[in-house]
Parts: C-alpha cells; structure tokens; sequence
C-alpha cells in the first residue's frame, strides 16, 4: 500500500488531463464529476494510507519512496521522491478530504459559468500541486509544489480574467510571493551549500552535528525559509495579496486561500523544525511575526462590510495564532489549529459563498440581514462555524486555539499570550458581527436580490453539512491527533513552565470569546450600542482600519511607483540615450560606413565577400605588426 | 559500422548547403516546392543530426564523430570538427529550430521566397559549422558566415526600420570579430614563430596559449571576450539586439535568439576559457557584475516595452544574463546550469517569438496596447503562450527552473552576494513576463480588430508543441540533458584546477 503511496497524486493528474483536453466535450456534469471523483479517489487512497502506517510501529512510521532522478549535477542530487510520514498524511488528508468536498460545491456553485472545464482543470491541478508540496521529500520538491500552487492560485484569482481587478490581484498575489520565495530560494542554496544534500532526512540527520545551535548559518537559513513562508503564508509584511485574492470565485478562496495552500508555511516551518530548534532567534521571529499578524489582521476586520473580505483578514489572523504555535515549538498544535481551521475556515467561505449565491452576487454585508430563516442549511452550518472559530467549547476551534494559547503561555512569554488572548476577543467580535449582519436583524436585501432568494442546490449544502460536523467534533480527537504526530516532531517539546493553571487559561480564553460575542450582540443585534456613533466618534481610526492601515497604499507609493519610473527612466534615457547613443554615435566610422552599406541593401553576396577579403587583408596585416612589436 | 565512424557532421553541413543549391536551380515561381524542399532538407538535417545524440557516449568526454583534413596546408589550417558535451546539445537545437523555423514561414513572406529559404538553409550551415569547428580559423569562417544570411534575412524580409537594424547587427557583431581575428592570427603567428609549426588546431595552441606572458593573455582574451560579449550580447553590448529582434522575420528571431546568441556564449566555453584559463578566472568576478548587471537591467527595461518583440528581446538580455552568471561561477552547477539553460533559453525564446510571429501575421502590429482579453478569441493560443510564458520565468516543472536554479546555486556557491542578487533576478521576471501577459490576454476583449481573430490552425499548433512538450520534459526529466553536458563541465573545471 505505502508504496503506492504516489497514486493520489495520479488521480488529480489524469483529471487534469482528461478535462484540458476533452473537458468541453465531456459537458458540464460529466466535467465537474470526473474532477470530484479524481480527488475524493486520493483521499480514500490516503484514507488508505493512513491505515498503512497506522499498522507499523509508531517509530518506524516514515517511508521514503524515490521515484526518479529529477535534478543530478556533480555532487547536487536531488531526487523526485516522496516522504510518507505522519505530518504529510494528515495533509494529505485534509488537503484531499476539504479538496473533494469543495470541487463537489464548486459543481453547483459554477453551473452557471462557461469556463468549467478550464476552472476544474486548474483546480485538480492545485490538488497535484498541494500534495507534491506536502509529500516532498527534499527542499527543491517541496520548492516546486510550492510554485506549482502559487501558479494556481494565480489562474484561479484571475480566473474572470475580463475584469481587471481579477487580473490584476492574481498578478499581485504571483509577485508578492515571488518576493518570499527570494528568501525561500535562497535558504535552500545555503541549505546545499551548509549540508551538501537537499534530502530531508539527511540534512535533519546531520542538521544537530554541523550546525551550531544558535549560530549564524542556523539562524540565517531557518529565517530564508520563513520568509518563503510570510509570503505564501500571508503575514506581515508580504500579506498584501491575499484580501485581494477575495476576486477569485468563492470555492477557490475556500480552498486555496484559507484551507490549504495559505497553511503551507507553516506546514513548512513544522517539517523543518529540526532546522528551527538550532535557532531559537528565528523561532522567536516566527511567533513574533505571527502574533503579530494574528492581532493586526484581526482589527482590520472588525470594519470591513464585504463578507469574504472579513474572511481574508480573519485567515490572515488565524494563520498568526499556527505561526504562534510553532514559533514557541508547539508544532503539533499548530497543525492541529490548521486542521481545525482547515475545517471551519472552508465552511464559513463557502457559507458565505452560498449568501452570495443566494443574493445574485453580492458582498457587501450592509445589503444582508434576516438570512437565516431562508437559507437554513446556510444559516446553521455557518452558525456552526461561527461558534468553532470564535472558541466556543466543545467547538474544534475553542480546542486547537486553548492549545496554541497554553502553549504560548507556557513557553514563558506572557506578551505573546496576552495579545493571543485580545485576538480571540477580537476574532469573536469580529465574526458575531458578520453572522448577526447576514444572518439576523432585519433583511436589507434589496427587492429584486430578495425575490430570487433560494437556498442552494445539495451538490452545494452537502458539503456545507460535513464540514460543519467536522468543525463541531474534531476537537474531541485533540489527543489522539498529537500522539500520531508525536513521533515526527520528537524531542521538539514546547517549554512547561508554572503559573496559572490550565483551567484558569480555559476560563480565561472562553471568557474572551463571550465578551466579543455578547459586545457584538449588543452592537449589532440589540442595537444597544450603535456601531455608526463608535465609528463618528474615532474617525480617523475607522478610516485607518478600514483601509487596512493604508499598507497597500504605501506599496504602490514607496515601492511599486519608484520602481516603475526607474524602468522608465532606464528604457528611455539611458538604454536609448546613453548607451545606444554612444553605440550609434562612434561616430563618423560607422555612420560613414553604414551610409555606404545602405547603398548595397540589394544584398549582392559577392560585394559581402569582396569586403570579407578586404577586411581580412586589412586585419592581417594589422596582426602581423603587432606581432612583430609584442 | 561504429556510429561514431559514420561522417555524420560533414553531412550535417553539405545537406542544408546541398538543399540550398537545389534551390537556386528550382522556379522561384513555385512557392509550394519551393517550401517543400526546404522543409525536407531542414526535417532531414534534424533526422540526421539525432544519430549523434544516440551514439555520444557521455562519459567518453574526448571530443567524438572526429573528422579532420588538411584544408590549407601551407598556413597550417584544417577542417578539423568533432563533438562533445559542450556542442551535442547546440546542435541538436540548431537544426530543431531551423524546421520550425521555415515552418513558421509558411505563409508570413511574401515576396523573394526562394532567396529567403535558401538565407534560411545558408544560415543553418554557417551555424552547424561554428559548433563543430575544432580548428580557429575553420571557426572564423563559420562565424562570419552566419552573419551575411543573417543579414539579408533582417534586411530583406524584415520590418520597417529593418535596414537600420541590419547594418547595426552587421557592423556591430563585426566590429567584435574583427577584434577575434587580430587574436586568432596573434595567437597562430606567435606559436609559429616559437614552434616553427604554423597551425589554427585549437588543441595545440592551447597547450601554447599557456607559454605566453600573462600581459599578451590579457590581451587576447580581451579581443576575443569582446567578441563573444557582442553576440550574446552581454551588458552594456546589447543595444543591438533589440532593433535586430524586432525588425527581423519570425524565423530571424527564432534563430538570432535561440542559436546566434548561443555562439557568444558557445565561444567563450570552447575558445576563451580553455586558451586562457588563468585569465578567465581573473576575470569572472567583473564579467559577473556585467552579467548581474543585464539580469537586473534588461528585466528593468523590458517591463516598459510597448512591443512584445522589445519586450522579448530585452528579457533575453536578462537570460543571457543568467547564463554567463552561471559559467562565471566557475563551479560544476553552474557551468551545467549555464550550458543547459542556453538550450532552454533558445527553446522558450524561439517559441516566443514564434508565438509572437503568429500574432502579428493576423493582426500586423506587436504593440501590447493593442491588444487585451485575446484569451476570449484565441483560447488555445493563449495556453500555448502562457506555459512558455512559465518557462520564460523560471517555474519549477518547466525546464527554465531547472537551468536558472542550477545557475544560482553555482553562482552562490561561487559568492553568496552574486547568487543573491541574481536571484533577485527571478522577482523581476514573474513582474515584466505576467504584466505583459495580463495586458495582452486578460482583460475586456474590446478592440474591434481583435474580436475577428482566429485561433491557431494546426500547421501553428504543430510548430509549437514539440516546444511545449520539450520545455516540460526538461522541466521534470533533465537527466538525459545534464548526462550530455557533464563531461563537458568536468573538462572545464579541470582548467581551473
């Protein structure tokens, strides 16, 4: 079985295949159900998997498969070949398992477009790419599905390529994370040239012997390869492109850009984390970064009226609390709040998706309200949702987020733990907000939005039901969960340190979620304290956040716009004027010459050759005489 | 019979000459047979020219398919060709492209189409011949020779400012040869004087080159530098490229770009090193600031072309750009990365100007403002153009990735800041390469002239998809390729000890 471990990435393959080729010809249902079944094939096939190793000894839970020689070059050998280990099937197995439940909506939620081959051929394509990217065993493969995915997710922002917002955030997103993979390129040569090997097991092997903990070389490549993950992983400062990928359908923003491909980061800072134990600067960049942006992301927001937008920062934030997580060594929480993340994070987008379906298009939660009695399956898996991202027990969120937040505790940082804490007040805030403004109140749907009002089709709300069990339950299997993980991420303990006891962290972290709710009850459903009179009061500080502290602005002003003129500049001034001038104007010679030469344009051969002879003649002799004087 | 006995590389060299010759003597009026026979001399050549790949033995690494005679006896000159790791691939690639390339004429020129394919197949001779040539004057000859086709195909069948283009692309590439021949006759009359054997066999004024003071060394690698910095061209020699790439043909530009370049870079692996190692090893440092220089320069300067074509050629400056990064480094990855990535370059710039050429010939302009949402009208030329677009930029599981990440980590393993910044260079690629896809394919389809375009026939499919399929094939399986290169590069580093 292990060894075939390279079928699930067969099954999206031919998929791909199959709907480039003939998916036109296929039609409509044919198409959509043949990219459905390609993935859920590779997930019963990691279902099976799982089993596998699940039947070996906990220690030798770890196959290597090489597949073929990719790149041999003197001493670099770098191998396509596949690691089968705990960590990788639990991607595996969420990657396929939310992939096949999002490629069944995307049936319904595309019937409408005319484009679904080219959509569900990109989308096996992404599957391909995601699972290269978490069952590589060697840096430059991971490299690859990791570009293979950012290729992807570009198709897929810009996949209505006819409006110029798509086109243009599906760019940004491509260079964006360009720029992190600067960084991530960079830490792999410094890997090859530290270790002479790209392989993951022979570079962790030796990792403990030729690097010394806490030097340079250690910080310097685990802080490259953090930067790979800012960029794919969308935190500060490389988070640009992600609220703007929102323009890409819905389905794919479930997927892609909250479910799977943004927790690729941290995914890669938990497979190197025998890279990170050697240097503790760089893991405490990592959680600083993430805290950071788990708290940033989440004031943004608390104002944004488009739905998916609120969406975007609140992935943003929660990938924040997983960089947390394995900044301070907790990995296995980390994957665990990805997991569960992966879950409630895919059904609130593609709840939200549903609205939109519902309402003919629209976004904006200022034009909702009252949904919840028409859209029942919507309303209630969404509430589901809402409840498991806010931290309410026995929700997966409350469980995954308490782990990540008692570890931060723990590990002796208090600051770190404490703005966890604000951010799980703020995330519930901000969540109540959008469920009581699309879901309850008083419908401000406009007339005609209202009368086409439906619930979706089951293709879409089947889906939506699974995930929302998940989100429920999945917390319960918290343990279980760490002691299959444990044996990857041994000897990678999270520090125990004393102080409050654990209950006391609970009460403290469900307090927060019920403040944030009951404030954005009162706020938004009582109508207690009116939002609008917050907002008069402080504009300046709405205006900030609305825009996003005017980040985007900033780029297009310090960085985008110079750059742009120094192509420019470069183009006009210097290439033609400059250099091309002092080409064109070696003067008189070779104006001379190419007057004389534009006489012959008739192209006569024999004059060509007559002045081959010529010139050689000439150039001989000036040979000779040099010859003669050296 | 041995394959390797077989005289395969003189063949290589009197079929497109023959074919050439049975074109002078056909009805200039019959443009049908006409093509036909040019098509089957160039599709011949290419048949002919993969028994060489089948019977290289790669780890032989002495030069193979040896032919040698006297040619002028009394200056020591000979017909001396031979193969090995460093030219098998340029071969290979040259008469590949040179089918495509008369394919994509089949229906663009208009006028003097026998001149034109007989420019085409003179051309492929000329090519051929520098790759082979073991011998420097032989080598001379060549290279010169390719020039004059050239010449006429920019300044005969080309654009509107092709006369301007033409002489500058003929005057500035022979301004650098001239400056090769002084070191060439240098260099043969030095050796007879102290050896009193006059020759122009590479392999015995190699052995010679050494004995000479260091100052002369300096000299003469510097002619033939200069030479080859023109053709490939390297910062700040590249201002020609721009005018040739964008008034030539189609065909002109497949070739300029995906085996002319080529010779620059070419010249300096088989003549500038080996003559003058010590030198050359000197002098790597500053000819990798000239190289980062083109990488950062030519994707600045490409971002702002208004014509796809500039853009294009000025993106081959940044390639370039890479490649001799790559050889500069001196060490086993990058000299493979570099040698690969001049077949990866010739074969997605080739189909980019093939794409481009096909573009034009339906809507007679290259100028990106004029297009916008062509992926509505033309959905299969769009993919077409968006993978070699990928590969254009270096995407892992295209073959650019693996030439441009071999480069750098030669590069950085050579000097960490030069991998660095080089690899800056991979930033700004994805930004000129998908600005100028986006303005061209994504977007409204809102240009009259636009909304009758039709898709590609399957005469243009045919011509690029052997491109795409290689452009993957390498991108995932480059063993075959980097097999070949390897005992080249380990004779390469055997200079520098």
């Amino acid at each position: 079985m292990l060894q075939y471990a390279w079928l699930v990435l067969v099954f999206p393959l031919a998929g791909v295949l199959i709907n480039a080729f003939f998916g036109y010809r296929l039609g409509r249902r044919a198409c959509g159900a043949l990219a459905t079944v390609a993935v859920a094939l590779s997930f019963l096939w990691g279902v099976g998997i799982l089993a596998g190793l699940l039947n070996l000894p906990a220690e030798a839970r770890e196959v290597h498969l090489a597949l073929w020689d990719w790149i041999v070059a003197a001493d670099l050998h770098v191998g396509l070949s596949l690691l089968v280990d705990p960590l990788s099937v639990v991607m595996l197995l969420v990657v396929t398992g939310v992939g096949a439940l999002i490629h069944l909506y995307s049936n319904g939620y595309m019937r409408e477009d005319p484009d679904y081959a080219r959509f569900f051929t990109y989308l096996n394509l992404f599957i391909v790419g995601m699972l290269l990217l978490v069952l590589a065993d060697n840096f430059l493969l991971l490299y690859l599905g990791w570009e293979a995915v950012g290729l992807c997710s570009y198709l897929l922002i810009g996949f209505w390529y006819q409006k110029k917002s798509a086109a243009d955030a599906g760019k940004k997103a491509f260079i964006v994370n360009r720029v992190g993979d600067f960084g991530f390129a960079l830490g792999i040569m410094l890997i090859f040239a530290t270790f002479g090997t790209l392989g993951f097991r022979e570079v962790f092997e030796r990792a403990p012997v030729t690097l010394q903990a806490g030097g340079a070389v250690a910080t310097a490549i685990t802080l490259l390869l953090f930067t790979g993950a800012i960029g794919k992983s969308a935190q500060i400062p490389l988070y640009v492109w992600l609220p703007d990928a929102m323009e890409g359908p819905t389905p794919v923003s479930a997927l892609i850009h909250a479910a799977t491909m943004v927790t690729a980061g941290v995914y890669m800072v938990a497979r190197t984390h025998v890279l990170f134990a050697l240097a503790p600067v760089s893991s405490a960049v990592v959680a600083a970064i993430g805290t950071l942006t788990a708290i940033y992301a989440a004031t943004i927001a608390l104002v944004q009226t488009d739905i998916k937008r609120v969406l975007a920062y609140s992935t943003i934030s929660q990938l924040g609390y997983m960089f947390l997580a394995v900044g301070v060594g907790a990995y296995a929480a980390g994957i665990f709040h990805l997991t569960t993340h992966a879950f409630f994070k895919a059904l609130l987008f593609l709840g939200a998706g549903s609205v939109i379906h519902a309402l003919g298009g629209e976004q904006d939660m200022r034009r909702m309200g009252g949904l919840f009695s028409k859209l029942r399956v919507t309303g209630i898996t969404f509430v589901v949702a809402w409840l498991a991202i806010s931290g309410i027990p026995p929700l997966s969120g409350f469980f995954s987020k308490d782990e990540i937040l008692a570890a931060a505790y723990h590990s002796g940082n208090v600051p770190l733990w404490l703005i966890g804490l604000i951010t799980a007040g703020l995330t519930a805030f901000y969540m109540s907000r959008a469920v009581f403004l699309t879901f309850f109140g008083d419908s401000r749907v406009s007339h005609e939005a209202a009368h086409h009002l439906h619930e979706s089709p089951p293709t879409m709300t089947v889906p939506l039901a699974v995930l929302a069990v998940l989100a429920a339950i999945a917390g319960l299997g918290a343990s279980a969960f760490n002691g299959f993980l444990e044996p990857v991420f041994e000897g990678a303990h999270a520090a125990e340190a004393g102080g409050l006891p654990e209950a006391a962290l609970i009460a403290l972290s469900v307090l927060a979620a019920v403040v944030g709710i009951a404030l954005a009850w009162l706020m938004y459903q009582r109508r207690a304290i009116a939002p609008e009179r917050i907002g008069a009061r402080v504009p300046s500080l709405h205006r900030l956040l609305y825009n996003a502290y005017y980040v985007d602005y900033g780029y297009q002003r310090l960085v985008v716009r110079p750059l742009h003129a120094l192509a420019q500049w470069l183009a006009r001034s210097f290439d033609l004027g400059v250099i091309d001038g002092i080409v064109n104007g070696v003067p008189a010679l070779v104006s001379g010459m190419s007057r004389r030469l534009r006489g012959w344009q008739s192209g006569y051969v024999r004059r060509y050759a007559l002045s081959l002879v010529f010139g050689v003649v000439i150039v001989t002799t000036v040979a000779l005489v040099m010859v003669r004087t050296i | 019979m041995n394959l390797s006995d077989a005289p395969i590389l003189s063949l290589l060299l009197a079929v497109p000459a023959a074919g050439a010759l049975l074109l002078v003597l056909l009805d200039g009026r019959r443009p049908g047979l006409l093509k036909g026979v040019a098509l089957s001399t160039a599709v011949v050549e290419l048949a002919l020219s993969v028994p060489l790949f089948i019977g290289f033995r790669a780890r032989a690494g002495a030069i193979q398919f040896a032919e040698q005679w006297a040619w002028i006896p009394a200056l020591g000159a000979s017909y001396r060709v031979g193969i090995d790791g460093l030219n098998l691939l340029l071969i290979l690639l040259t008469t590949f492209l040179t089918v495509l390339g008369i394919l994509s004429s089949w229906t663009a020129i208009g006028r003097h189409l026998k001149g034109y394919l007989i420019a085409m197949l003179l051309l492929e001779v000329g090519m051929i011949g520098v790759f082979v040539s073991l011998d420097l004057l032989l080598f001379y000859v060549f290279w010169e020779a390719t020039l004059i086709p050239m010449y006429m195909l920019i300044g005969v069948w080309g654009g509107e400012r092709r006369i301007y283009a033409a002489v500058k692309f003929f005057l500035y590439t022979m301004a650098g040869s001239v400056l090769m021949l002084v070191a060439i006759l240098v260099l043969y009359f030095q050796n007879a004087q102290a050896t009193g054997n006059p020759t122009f066999d590479l392999a015995t004024l190699t052995r010679f080159a050494r004995t000479l003071p260091w100052s002369t060394q300096v000299w003469l690698f510097l002619a033939f530098f200069v030479a080859f910095a023109i053709k490939v061209p390297l910062f700040p020699f590249h201002t020609w490229l721009p005018d040739a790439h964008t008034e030539a043909p189609t065909a002109g530009s497949v070739i300029l770009a995906g085996v002319l370049l080529k010779m620059g870079v070419y010249g300096l692996l088989r003549f500038a090193f080996p003559l003058f190692p010590q030198v050359a090893q000197a002098a790597a440092p500053y000819i990798s600031v000239l190289a980062l220089v083109g990488i950062l320069y030519g994707a600045f300067v490409a971002l702002v072309q208004p014509d796809v074509k500039r853009l294009v050629a000025y993106s081959s400056v940044a390639h370039l750009g890479f490649v001799v990064l790559g050889i500069f480094a001196l060490t086993p990855q990058g000299l493979s990365g570099g040698i690969l990535q001049m077949i990866n370059h010739g074969l997605s710039t080739g189909a980019l100007f093939l794409l481009v050429g096909m573009i034009y010939e339906r809507r007679h302009t290259r100028q990106i403002a004029e297009f916008g949402g062509l992926w509505r009208a033309l959905p299969v030329f769009s993919v077409l153009f968006l993978i070699v677009t990928l590969s254009s930029i270096g995407l892992p599981g295209t073959n650019g990735f693996v030439g441009e990440f071999l480069i750098l980590l030669g590069a950085f393993r050579a000097r960490i800041l030069f991998g660095a910044l080089g690899t800056l260079g991979i930033i700004f690629a994805a930004v000129y390469m998908l600005w100028m896809y986006q303005r061209v394919f994504f977007g409204p389809l809102d240009k009259p002239a636009n909304k009758s375009l039709t898709d590609l026939c399957g005469r243009e499919i045919l011509t690029v998809a052997p491109i795409i399929l290689l452009i993957l094939f390498i991108g995932w399986c480059p063993g075959p390729l980097l097999a070949t290169i390897e005992p080249a590069v380990q004779q390469l580093l055997a200079l520098f000890g």
